[in-house]
């Protein structure tokens, strides 16, 4: 914090001291024990953090308070003293009918929120019967066809009173529009309905690669569910902009914080320049981090992300309502930390990563299971999961103080450093022509590939310590019980039930709802402002299937091969 | 039944069997392609080269999806660097033609350089010879694309084909004059990028510097290879280079320019390492670079020295 | 002079999932060690997959699966290798497996599963000493 020159000269001539008196003889007897220590993102960190890291550091500009730019203590005034982060679990699996019951459940142990995870084929925008399908249907989330499925899947749930998240991207406006369908058919106006749809679709050619349509339509797709949501859908979050994969991917922790807000810039830009004031939609933006195991980088990266948004809105893209400012967020423990060896270990490493987002300020939480390296988790294990937050929120004390590591000497250097960092790759992203000329020219997904792999090795020479993997491994592993999922049952039921449907439903309005989305599809200006996501809703409501809506979107905008990054 | 007669027969395993002890240098790969090479000269060879980024994998794609169109089958070569550190490997031009490996007409096999220069790996010629035996129709052969001095496939080819794109550095001088006049096409891919009419502009500028060929003028296609666009032309711009070598009996002229280099190739790689074996064999060959290094001997009279030994 | 036989493998992602950060990184590894690798990248379907491998001669092809949908895809491309006469190609595998399919896997003729935390050198050495070791 800004101190005057004397109390500057003071601390530098103790420091001296310490170093020559107290620290020397020490390291002579004793050495440490590494030459550099590093985060697990090969940050270096030093031996001490002292006032003088922050002599040029400006309390008002770079913290400030709660609640007000540039929100590095947090986006809301009172965090976590007003309302505990939204403890949100993801699930799904198998059938609607399964995960109804499932969620029902998740309601009843006090989950505050719901988080769909859908399976591969619906990821994919593919019907359970499609021959791409074999083998995947129901296998890491639930099987959705058509609004048929939706309306099971909120069976009982009242749409009104819950939010809902929705992990999905290059289909995320048909999932939308079958939701919104259900709310029709619960009668909540659109006004109450609250919630989430990933559809951060560029993460996806990068990262967690379940694209469909080449980049341009993508980005078309998914800049219409933004101008639908800002008209018809002022409480729902139209995209949820994702970190969280990149971070699985295999990036550092700056890279994560890069890549993502350079994805977010895309869309803001792509949304401004389809007629939009930032003011309109920025608001209804979210993210979705990582929180991997180096405790303090993690914490850091939260810090950095909500100050670079903040700035990034106010002065580059000339937001005006605060509210434009906020980045909002969801974080998820890393699946890609956790290990297949002594999973019990994963309860402790889920802990702290979960603490650390916490301290990190986030607005809603996911932890994972122990169990989840070898199969979807057991109710037991969600549970312990579930619980670990619980205890985090209510037993720890750290909920009671907003931001309590802020002034740390360590975290804010640390918070700065990482920001730099960032924006140094943001520069390197603009000098490219902007995010998605970086995708095409294949410039995260190098420096992705080149961090995962270099993490590889450093496990294999034990330069990284993983615990039960090459540090403390166990002669014997004691096997831990897995869900058993009926391999066959869900697609057997899903494809009698699209059987059903399609010989049931009137063809009429199908033919006629597809063909006015494969028409809209087709218009050569791809910023009309004739919206898709109306054609969709009104084909979903026509009980037309997931699969047939996207095969008209593929006939129409080809699919997309990836280049060869390795 | 002989590896060759089934190669002969079109049978898949065979032919990539027969490929790999050609790559490992096996010598029943040699009796094999004797056998077989009274059969080649029937495919229609067509070599695509380029810097990479330019696309030649997706255009690769694109020409055997339209050849295929009209019925002919297709052999692609595709070749990729071999890492000189550790001897390996990373093969993934299949990637853009994967749609294409359930189609029994069409044959792809990734090589690696394996240290050979020039942009081709050292076997090419051979393989091509193997799918040509096995009857495929148009062969492409897909350069390493990472140096800019890949004009040996103008050796094997009968149709070089000349790839850039619009902004890879800022003018075409990109492309050296050397690969340049390998070009029977050129071909401006992703021309729906800016600067892709400049590009054009400047290798029609390049073309009339350069010496020029009475015979035929390299025409210039603007593609959109991913998005199918400009392919078509292209395809019938390599039918219209292949129809101009047919009338002009320029296709003989190639053919026996390919055997030529063939020949001299194979007769240098035979001659050196037979003379290798038998001098490493009776220790001469440690000796003599023994005395050169010691200042002994100069490498010129050395290598008189040792051929009148061998009889030369 | 008959070189050295390169060791040839076939990396690929079959299924619809896209977690290809696994592939990547043994790909690499497997080019590091001196292989020719082939990589035919994500949503390959087990026809694809054996078709590429045969027309590319390799010796081994690795596989994986994180969807879940390991039990039939697996079983799936060995079953299809042997129907082409090249039961010779050595299938292992890799992704989120839960320990009772193994056997299952291993009984349907895929020869080894890396689960998460196996070090790639213990995938290479198992490729270097087991490929074309069956070899006709």
């Amino acid at each position: 914090m800004p101190f005057d020159e004397n109390e500057e000269r003071r601390i530098e001539s103790a420091e001296e001291t310490w170093e020559e008196q107290t620290l020397r003889p020490t390291l002579e007897k004793l050495p440490e024990r590494a030459r550099q220590f590093n985060t697990v993102s090969w940050h270096p960190i030093r031996r001490l953090y002292t006032p003088r890291d922050l002599s040029d550091f400006d309390y008002t500009q770079d913290l400030g308070f709660p609640g007000l730019y540039p929100f590095t203590r947090g986006v809301y005034p009172t965090m976590y003293r007003g309302k505990i982060w939204t403890m949100r679990m993801f699930a799904g699996h198998g059938t609607p009918e399964e995960t109804n019951r499932r969620f029902r459940y998740l309601l009843e142990q006090g989950q505050t929120g719901l988080s769909v995870a859908f399976d591969l084929p619906t990821l994919m925008g593919y019907d359970s019967d499609h021959p791409m399908s074999r083998g995947e249907v129901g296998k890491c989330g639930v099987a959705i066809d058509s609004l048929a499925d939706m309306e099971t899947l909120f069976d009982r749930i009242p749409l009104g009173d819950v939010t809902t998240s929705m992990t999905i991207n290059s289909p995320a406006a048909v999932l939308w529009a079958m939701y919104l369908a259900v709310c029709e058919k619960q009668g909540v106006p659109y006004d109450r309905i609250g919630g989430t749809i990933q559809n951060d679709i560029l993460k996806e050619f990068i990262a967690q690669k379940e694209y469909v349509f080449p980049l341009e339509p993508s980005m078309r797709l998914m800049v219409d569910t933004i101008l639908f949501g800002a008209q018809c859908l002022p409480t729902w979050h139209p995209v949820s902009i994702s970190g969280y994969h990149i971070r699985e991917a295999g990036s550092t922790a700056i890279q994560e914080l890069a890549f993502t807000l350079a994805d977010g810039m895309a869309y803001v830009e792509a949304t401004m320049k389809a007629g939009l004031d930032p003011d309109a939609f920025a608001p209804r933006l979210s993210f979705f981090f990582n929180v991997h195991n180096d405790f303090f980088e993690e914490i850091a990266k939260f810090r950095a992300a909500r100050r670079m948004w903040a700035k990034l809105m106010r002065e580059r893209y000339g937001a005006k309502d605060p509210r434009s400012w906020l980045l909002r967020t969801h974080a998820q423990t890393a699946g890609c930390a956790l290990t297949a060896q002594q999973p019990y270990n994963n309860v402790v490493r889920v802990a702290i990563q979960a603490l650390a987002a916490v301290l990190g300020g986030a607005q809603s939480l996911h932890t994972n299971a122990m169990d989840e390296t070898r199969a979807l988790p057991t109710e037991k294990a969600a549970t312990i999961a579930l619980r670990t937050q619980q205890i985090i929120a209510h037993e720890t004390g750290v909920t009671h103080t907003i931001d309590p590591v802020g002034g740390s000497y360590f975290v804010e250097t640390l918070t700065r450093e990482i920001e730099e960092e960032a924006w140094t790759y943001l520069q390197k992203i603009d000098d490219l022509g902007g995010m998605v000329q970086a995708i095409e020219k294949g410039f995260p997904q190098q420096e992705i590939a080149d961090a995962s792999y270099r993490y590889q090795q450093a496990v294999e020479r034990g330069e990284q310590v993983v615990v039960g993997v090459n540090r403390c491994v166990a002669e014997v592993e004691e096997p831990i019980p897995l869900l058993q999922i009926d391999p066959d049952k869900a697609a057997h039921q899903q494809m009698e039930k699209i059987h059903q449907l399609k010989k049931r439903r009137d063809s009429y309005p199908v033919d006629h709802t597809l063909d006015a989305i494969r028409r809209a599809a087709q218009g050569k200006d791809p910023w009309a402002r004739d919206l898709l996501m109306p054609k969709i809703l009104d084909a979903v409501r026509a009980y037309v299937t997931l699969g047939e809506i996207m095969g008209v979107l593929r006939e129409a905008w080809g699919e997309y091969v990836e280049p060869a990054i390795l | 039944m002989e590896i060759s007669d089934r190669v002969r027969a079109g049978d898949v395993r065979a032919m990539a069997r027969l490929i790999s002890l050609i790559e490992n240098g096996f010598p029943e790969a040699t009796s094999a392609l004797k056998g077989l090479y009274p059969f080649t000269g029937q495919a229609f060879i067509v070599g695509i080269t380029g810097p990479p980024g330019s696309g030649k994998s997706t255009l690769t794609d694109q020409l055997t999806q339209e050849f295929r169109r009209h019925g002919r089958t297709i052999g692609i070569v595709a070749v990729d660097p071999t890492s000189p550190f550790t001897g390996g490997a990373i093969l993934a031009d299949r990637i853009r033609m994967q749609r294409h490996s359930l189609d029994g007409g069409v044959f792809i096999r990734s090589m690696a350089t394996r240290g050979h220069l020039g942009g081709l790996a050292k076997a090419t010629n051979d393989v091509v010879n193997v799918l040509d035996a096995a009857g495929k129709e148009v062969i492409f052969i897909e350069t390493v694309g990472v140096g800019q001095d890949e004009v040996e496939v103008v050796k094997t080819a009968h149709t070089s084909i000349v790839v850039t794109v619009p902004g890879l550095g800022d003018d075409i001088q990109a492309i050296k004059a050397g690969i340049l006049e390998i070009a029977d096409i050129f071909v401006v891919n992703k021309a729906d990028r800016e600067g892709a009419d400049k590009t054009v502009a400047e290798l029609k500028a390049m073309m009339a510097l350069g010496p020029g060929r009475s015979d035929w003028s390299p025409p210039i296609f603007k593609t959109v290879a991913i998005e199918e666009e400009g392919i078509v032309e292209l395809a019938q711009g390599i039918l219209a280079h292949q129809a101009h070598l047919d009338q002009a009996g320029v296709r003989q002229e190639r053919q026996r320019e390919r055997s030529h280099a063939l020949f001299l190739e194979l007769l240098q790689e035979r001659v050196t390492r037979r003379l290798l074996e038998r001098a490493a064999a009776n220790g001469i060959l440690e000796q003599t670079i023994e005395r050169i290094a010691h200042r002994d001997l100069d490498p010129y009279s050395a290598v008189d020295e040792f051929l009148e030994k061998a009889g030369f | 002079m008959v070189e050295e036989r390169k060791i040839r493998v076939l990396v690929a992602k079959p299924g619809l999932d896209g977690h290809d950060r696994g592939a990547k990184v043994i790909a690499r590894a497997f080019r590091d060690a001196g292989f020719e690798v082939i990589y035919t990248g994500l949503r390959q379907t087990p026809e694809m997959i054996v078709s590429a491998a045969i027309q590319e001669d390799v010796d081994a092809v690795g596989v994986s699966c994180l969807s879940g949908a390991h039990m039939y895809l697996f079983p799936r491309i060995v079953q299809l290798l042997r129907e082409r006469g090249a039961d010779d190609v050595l299938v292992f595998g890799g992704g989120t497996i839960p320990d009772e399919d193994i056997p299952k896997l291993r009984e349907a003729g895929i020869a080894e599963i890396f689960t998460p935390g196996t070090p790639t050198s213990v995938a290479i050495d198992f490729v270097r000493n087991r490929a074309g070791r069956d070899r006709k």
